[in-house]
């Protein structure tokens, strides 16, 4: 579900994909660490994370197993695949296009 | 491998969907755990943290269900839980889902086993080659009579000349009906059976190839040619278990060895099933006679040349037949040809039934339909706070309406599979037991057959579940929710739906209750119909003597009189005589004459026509057919000394007018050339065939010993108690007089009119049966509009109560309610039923499309039935007590 102060659509999946790529994550922690780098300023909710989560597994971008979290409970640690590595690259390299073309059109335009 | 992992996740979600659902609940409680945890760590008490983790968290079924959405097979899952949902609505009301279940199985089991059957019978292509080139070319008289429709069999001489004489049509042949004595190769196993004579070339213009042997040639197709003849698949099954070597070996027929040339292949059952033989065309008629113009009985197969058309053709041969008329002036020779597609040919007399049957349980169907309807917009009504409620906790409403579509197609589903396996026995059952289904063996269930019944059951399935399910989801949620049963006319517009539908019910069920109303009793008119004679305790018997064998009159006369003599000497016989056909066995033939003492007029020549009958001095006194002036013949009027007649009442009213036709004198062509016949009696009238009018009917004595005229003789005896017990030792007296001549149609009149009315019988009774069902389901569905109505304005009638009013007026309120789209109903359907009694108005007999009688009954009947069905809801309405009802909540 779409809400107003969302991330840009499609960015969601990028950030994920990012979070995780050096180790293992599960949800609650995938969503503090993209809070916690970007400042308190990308607030990931719960109604959009695990959706997310499960459509990237369903892709195959992703992958999940259980283990035990910090706490000692049971909890469900997602990975890059092989090809979710590959599609973290393509996402980055659209994202900076992105990025640099929005940078360009706010700085010099008008 | 990215479609490994994708593959793997299918797989996981196809098979460990439950288990996968469980870690996601998992899932979303560990970071519910994790939220308080940190809600506890920045100093919250521990229920404040779990209410904010809450808080935070949203709809947890919400959140389950969308990311549930990603998974692989989400459609299939979803509808798998609407059938879950549906079947367990339905479980919870077994009555009505039994009920809902039976209706929809009788009406999509009675449409699929009619349409396998129209579509067989009606549709289906003739089983010959390119079968669409084939018509079927007639004689038309311009003065017919409208009773004979135009379409005149045609005169052998006729058929030679237009054969040879035209070249419109790629080729044309011709057959006619035969019937004759068949024995073994010794005379053994005498039996009689149907057969037809066709020309040489008929089985290469419908394009058929004999199994075995061969066809005809022209040759064996010219008078005194060597006796050939070609047997169908079911006697060579029968008879000759299905051993080739029959092919080159003689059979008997009517005495006279005939040599098999060949076997008809198993799908040939033209012009119908019962026809066991074929021989050459030619062979059915006498040696020493010229193909005559005027006799006229054969059946012209024509197969279109590429690049004309059937009219053109058609055009063709008419023009030769008005020759052919001119040349043949005074004798009735036809001055016209048309023809008709030879698939309509066939199916003429069954085409209106089918289609009647068709249209009665399509009519049934949506009545069916219109009351699971109706049911359903009850029970959705009922359930309009839990559809609200469920609205407003998220629920979407296409989300709702598939829900509730689930359930009427989840109904018209288990009820199109029994159905369906109540199709397939019906169907064998019609396709069996209706003799006079031509094409019957051609009816089998197939693939299109299934198809077309998914797809009913599919628009059945739309037809009852969308109204119901879109007019109870679409209501605002916030008026519904407020909506308590104490608001007064809240859902007014909901009854109106359900009254707009049970109009509808009403009105279809009156067309179909008239339409069956009178098919029966045109039925119970057909059934009853005075035959004119004595039908109680009479026993009939044919049996034909080969010409062969009994080649003299004095013969033909010695057997008959023999026979007579041993039968009316048997005990438990009152009385015996012999006719050539009985009262209700048919038209046997008819055939022009001319009265000497009336002045000669031109065209009163072909207008002077009558039907024809041998019979013995007895034989009206044993049917106590009514002598009304004159004399019987007598036992002395036979052979040289028998050129007397008997005619009927019509023959004596019609040619007869204001003058006594005793000693007039009829010329009739009744052996070789006319000669002259004495009247010398008039009995009263008997109808040859059951629904048919009453013709001009003239007796010829039988002891006049003709072979050709007098050798085939119905033996009917009055009996004093069962006539079926005599039937044994008659056919013993027969065979002591003639141990090789074959008895049949053993028959009494019950069984003659009702061989000749099965197929009235099958349409009146199945459309009988619809029209009651249909009137069932009417009353159910107004019992259910009336108790929901009730129900919904108990409060109402409370405070009515409570304000005063007396029972009988809460009564006549309920009833006038319910009562009034029965009214109009009822005023559509009279309507509509005067209209389906225009239309199937060839099938009536002895009654109009307006029966007052039949309109009173039906409509009383549904009067009746209405009053009943709407009197429980209201006696319960006015029995209420106030103070109960306004506490009711």
């Amino acid at each position: 579900m779409a809400k107003p102060n969302d991330l840009v659509q499609g960015t969601l999946d990028l950030l994920i994909l990012k979070t995780i790529s050096l180790e293992p994550k599960h949800g609650w922690a995938i969503a503090k660490r993209i809070q916690q780098i970007s400042n308190e300023v990308l607030q990931v909710q719960q109604g959009s994370l695990y959706p997310a989560l499960h459509r990237l597994e369903q892709q195959g971008w992703i992958r999940a197993k259980w283990g035990e979290s910090e706490t000692g409970r049971e909890a469900k640690f997602y990975f890059l695949t092989a090809a979710g590595r590959a599609q973290l690259e393509k996402e980055k390299e659209s994202w900076k296009r992105l990025s640099a073309a929005i940078d360009l059109v706010v700085e010099t335009a008008g | 491998m990215r479609w490994t992992q994708q593959l793997r996740m299918k797989i996981l979600m196809l098979f460990g969907r439950r288990h996968a659902a469980a870690r996601l609940d998992q899932e979303l409680a560990f970071h519910l755990e994790q939220q308080i945890a940190e809600n506890v760590a920045v100093g919250m008490g521990p229920s404040e943290a779990r209410s904010a983790a809450l808080r935070l968290f949203g709809n947890p079924t919400l959140l389950r269900e969308e990311a549930q959405s990603s998974w692989s097979w989400n459609g299939l899952a979803k509808t798998w839980r609407d059938i879950r949902y549906a079947a367990r609505t339905l479980r919870r009301s077994p009555g009505f889902a039994a009920l809902a279940v039976a209706v929809m199985a009788l009406g999509i089991g009675a449409t699929t086993s009619l349409f396998t059957i129209v579509r067989s019978v009606l549709l289906a292509p003739l089983p010959f080659a390119e079968p669409n080139k084939l018509v079927m070319v007639y004689e038309h008289f311009r003065n017919t009579l409208p009773s004979l429709n135009g379409y005149n069999v045609v005169a052998p001489g006729d058929f030679y000349d237009w054969r040879e004489k035209t070249n419109g049509f790629q080729d044309m042949a011709a057959w006619r009906w035969w019937g004759c004595n068949l024995a073994g190769e010794h005379v053994e196993m005498p039996e009689v059976v149907t057969a037809a004579a066709g020309s040489w070339n008929l089985l290469s213009v419908l394009g058929i190839q004999p199994a075995y042997g061969r066809a005809f040639t022209p040759d064996e197709d010219r008078p005194g040619a060597r006796k050939v003849v070609l047997i169908s698949w079911s006697l060579f099954q029968r008879r000759f278990g299905g051993n080739v070597s029959i092919v080159g070996q003689q059979i008997h027929l009517d005495a006279n060895p005939y040599t098999v040339i060949g076997v008809l292949p198993k799908a040939f059952t033209y012009p119908n099933p019962t026809v066991q033989l074929w021989v050459p065309y030619a062979a059915s008629f006498p040696i020493d006679e010229a193909p005559p113009h005027d006799m006229h009985q054969s059946y012209v197969v024509a197969r279109l040349k590429a690049g004309v058309t059937a009219q053109a053709a058609t055009q063709q041969v008419s023009t030769l037949q008005y020759q052919i008329h001119m040349a043949n002036q005074g004798r009735p020779v036809a001055e016209e040809a048309i023809s008709r597609p030879m698939i309509e040919d066939v199916v003429r007399d069954i085409k209106t039934p089918l289609l009647v049957l068709m249209a009665a349980v399509g009519c049934m169907l949506l009545i069916a339909c219109l009351n699971l309807s109706n049911l359903l917009v009850a029970r959705s009504s009922a359930r309009r706070k839990e559809v609200a409620i469920r609205g407003a906790l998220g629920g979407g409403r296409l989300t709702l309406i598939r829900e509730q579509m689930m359930e009427s197609l989840l109904i018209c589903l288990i009820g199109g599979t029994l159905g369906l396996s109540l199709a397939y026995s019906a169907t064998h059952w019609l396709a069996t037991h209706w003799r006079d289904l031509p094409r019957a063996d051609a009816i089998h269930l197939d693939a299109t057959v299934l198809g077309f019944s998914i797809a009913m059951v599919l628009v059945a399935a739309l037809v009852a579940g969308l109204v119901p399910a879109i007019s109870a989801t679409g209501t605002a949620l916030i008026t519904a929710l407020q909506d308590s049963s104490r608001a007064i006319g809240g859902s007014a517009s909901r009854a109106g739906l359900r009254k707009a539908l049970l109009t509808a019910e009403i009105a279809l069920t009156v067309v179909l209750l008239v339409s069956a109303g009178l098919l029966f009793k045109s039925f119970l008119q057909l059934r009853t119909a005075d035959l004119g004679c004595l039908t109680d305790n009479v026993l009939t018997l044919k049996y034909g003597l080969p010409e062969m064998q009994y080649n003299k009159p004095e013969m033909v006369v010695a057997f008959h009189e023999s026979l007579l003599q041993r039968v009316r000497t048997m005990p438990g016989v009152i009385a015996a005589g012999l006719v050539s056909t009985p009262p209700g066995g048919g038209y046997e033939g008819d055939q022009v004459f001319i009265i000497p003492e009336h002045p000669a007029q031109n065209h009163s020549m072909l207008d002077q026509d009558a039907l024809y009958r041998t019979a013995d001095p007895g034989y009206f006194k044993a049917l106590q057919i009514p002598l009304l002036s004159g004399r019987y013949f007598t036992e002395q009027e036979r052979l040289d000394r028998a050129h007397f007649i008997v005619i009927n009442k019509k023959m004596a009213d019609q040619y007869f007018p204001g003058e006594s036709p005793l000693g007039k004198h009829l010329t009739w062509q009744w052996q070789m050339k006319p000669e002259n016949f004495e009247i010398i009696g008039v009995v009263g009238n008997t109808l040859h065939e059951v629904g048919a009018t009453i013709n001009p009917t003239a007796y010829f004595p039988i002891f006049i010993g003709t072979p050709r005229r007098a050798g085939s003789a119905t033996l009917v005896v009055h009996a004093s108690g069962d006539p079926l017990t005599l039937s044994i030792p008659i056919q013993k007296q027969i065979a002591a007089l003639d141990p090789a001549l074959p008895v049949y149609d053993v028959l009494t009149f019950p069984q003659i009119v009702g061989q000749s009315t099965v197929s009235e019988s099958f349409s009146a009774t199945l459309v009988l049966a619809f029209a009651v069902l249909s009137l069932l389901l009417a009353a159910v569905g107004l019992y259910g509009v009336l108790s929901y109505l009730v129900s919904q304005r108990m409060t109402e009638f409370g405070i009515r109560m409570a304000l005063g009013a007396q029972r009988g007026e809460l009564l006549r309120l309920v009833l006038t309610d319910g009562l009034k789209p029965v009214a109009v109903g009822l005023a559509l359907g009279s309507a509509g039923g005067i209209a389906a009694g225009m239309l199937i108005k060839s099938l009536l007999y002895g009654t109009r499309p307006v029966d007052p009688a039949v309109f009173g009954v039906m409509i009383g009947s549904l009067m009746l039935t209405a009053l009943f069905a709407s009197m429980a809801p209201a006696l319960r309405a006015c029995r209420i007590e106030p103070t109960q009802a306004l506490r009711m909540e």
